[in-house]
């Protein structure tokens, strides 16, 4: 089967010595949605700068469809997208150069360069834009012109490395939807995040860096599972009294006994605490998670 | 790559630079214009009026071919070196280094947007020149030859000065303390016959005076060193300087982490 990312034995060490990765291994299967996750200084940066050249690898391999970086990285290059963390456009080009300069490095020609920058500029609403100083823009749309130029060659793989981070929240859905129309028209994505929400929701699969090595590696439902106990918040029409208990739950009240906070081991039903508080009248108005699953699993992985 | 995609990466490359230094003309193209006539105006024809024949030419004729050079060097070391230096500052670079763009595309790219405007501001001053003397052409051939070496070796020398430098300081040192006084005592305002025995020969080692006098001798049909000489310098200094420059690019110093 040919993945497209397939890393071995991944090693980086920056001059100085600091090991900021320590062997890895990867496979990002072929119209995947991936999500690389880890804390900061973990190493997915690193990981991601030597898939499209921007580190050096100290040793291991990588290769992108099949094709090695150390025997064919310019064929290697041309399956892959990236869109950073940080602007690195020429602020002083216009929206539109800066697309279509960026094919031109693809060896696109003009012609098509126009077409696609046309195409991606409109569907990520920046078409307006075109002929504005890119140093102009909002960060959204600075972000956004990073996702068109990424695309202009048409990659298989498209990396988003924190695509997300300091947007509003209505732009981030239209981005996720984006992202996600891009994704089912067969595209691989691999992204990087610290809303662990948009992982769990957008990815199907996902891998957990930690001090330069993989702590996990495998799909979004198989880790959900592994989750032991998740805390809900009920909100109740009328106030618990004080004396209420649930054997074998650990209930909290909060806010006078509006709400109560309710850990929930697996195994456990949550039927029973909704069967409870209904022999005593009380009804459940609304629930929700106390803290997204992905990132209480994130948590204690991190921390060993 | 293919070779017609090799030829749009190069052509892009060429045209970003040249749209660069086209849209700030008052910061690149200007200044030379006005400093140079100030040249032609000050030594040139007041002072150049009581110095009188040098070479056998008027002064005005004899220092407007070296200040010319002098234009064409400044102009496409520091284009090469700021531009490239701006790129990796605001990390644009990074454009460039994850597409397929083959490394010596990359370097002959920026080499020759340096070569163009050191043409452009060397036909600028030519220009201006000629509404204060008559300028003969002894060989064409030669003095474009000579004028086009010359951009092509001094923008190499700004691409690796961008590769190590740091900060905006450290693209500004090199042209201020090296390149400048290696121009000024490079023939440009005088015949190193002027000068006693051991500054002539001190002055041979200038690789600035070759250019100078070769280009000198292109116009005028003048000049103080061999020719031939001149031209084999400057082919050396080409082929150590790209090979060194694409050495730099392929480790990815100061680029890379």
């Amino acid at each position: 089967m040919t993945y497209a990312i397939e890393i071995s034995d991944l090693k980086k060490r920056y001059e100085g010595g600091f090991e900021a990765l320590k062997g890895i291994d990867l496979k990002v299967k072929k119209g995947d949605f991936f999500a690389l996750l880890g804390p900061n200084g973990a190493g997915k940066s690193t990981t991601i700068g030597i898939l499209c050249s921007l580190v050096n690898k100290t040793s291991g391999t990588v290769s992108i469809f099949g094709t090695d970086i150390d025997k064919d990285f310019a064929k290697a290059k041309k399956y892959l997208g990236v869109v950073p963390q940080e602007f690195n456009f020429n602020v002083f080009e216009t929206v539109f150069n800066v697309v279509v300069t960026q094919a031109g490095f693809y060896g696109i020609s003009k012609t098509v360069a126009m077409e696609r920058a046309e195409k991606y500029l409109k569907q990520l609403d920046l078409w307006d834009k075109r002929d504005v100083q890119s140093r102009m823009l909002s960060g959204g749309m600075k972000r956004r012109l990073m996702i068109a130029r990424a695309l202009i060659h048409e990659p298989e793989v498209l990396i988003l490395d924190e695509p997300t981070a300091g947007v509003d929240i209505e732009l981030r859905r239209s981005m996720w939807g984006f992202i996600k129309t891009l994704n089912e028209q067969g595209t691989t994505i691999i992204l990087t995040t610290h809303y662990l929400e948009e992982a769990e929701q957008l990815c199907r699969n996902i891998a957990i860096i930690n001090a330069g090595e993989i702590v996990e590696n495998t799909s979004v439902k198989a880790l959900l599972k592994t989750l032991n106990q998740e805390t809900f918040i009920l909100d109740l029409d009328s106030n618990l009294p004080d004396d209420w208990s649930l054997p074998g739950y650990k209930v909290m009240k909060i806010n006078d006994g509006s709400s109560i906070e309710v850990d929930v081991i697996k195994g456990q039903s949550v039927n029973a605490i909704f069967r409870a508080l209904d022999t005593i009248s009380i009804n459940v108005v609304s629930m929700r998670n106390k803290s997204n699953r992905l990132e209480e699993l994130f948590v204690k992985l991190i921390k060993g | 790559m293919k070779n017609s995609e090799i030829w749009i990466a190069f052509y892009t490359i060429l045209t970003k630079e040249i749209r660069r230094f086209t849209r700030i003309w008052p910061q690149t193209l200007l200044p030379p214009a006005i400093m140079m006539t100030l040249y032609f105006a000050i030594f040139g024809n007041l002072i150049g009026e009581r110095i009188g024949e040098m070479g056998g030419f008027s002064y005005m004729q004899y220092i407007v071919p070296g200040l010319i050079m002098m234009s064409v060097i400044t102009n496409s070391y520091s284009n090469v070196a700021s531009s490239f230096f701006s790129a990796k500052f605001q990390h644009s670079v990074q454009e460039l280094l994850v597409s397929p763009t083959p490394n010596w595309i990359i370097l002959i790219g920026y080499v020759l947007g340096g070569v163009v405007r050191g043409l452009l501001v060397g036909l600028i001053v030519t220009v201006l020149s000629l509404f204060f003397t008559h300028l003969a052409l002894t060989s064409l051939l030669l003095t474009v030859l000579v004028v086009f070496l010359t951009a092509v070796m001094f923008s190499l020398g700004g691409f690796v000065n961008a590769i190590y430098a740091r900060s905006f300081d450290d693209v500004s040192i090199v042209p201020t303390f090296i390149l400048t006084p290696l121009t000024y005592l490079g023939g440009v305002f005088y015949s190193i016959d002027l000068l006693p025995d051991l500054w002539q020969s001190v002055s041979l080692l200038n690789p600035v005076l070759y250019m100078v006098n070769a280009f000198r001798y292109g116009i005028l049909g003048v000049s103080d060193i061999n020719i031939y000489w001149a031209l084999v310098i400057i082919c050396v200094f080409i082929a150590v300087l790209f090979s060194f420059g694409l050495r730099l690019l392929n480790q990815g110093r100061g680029i890379r982490s």
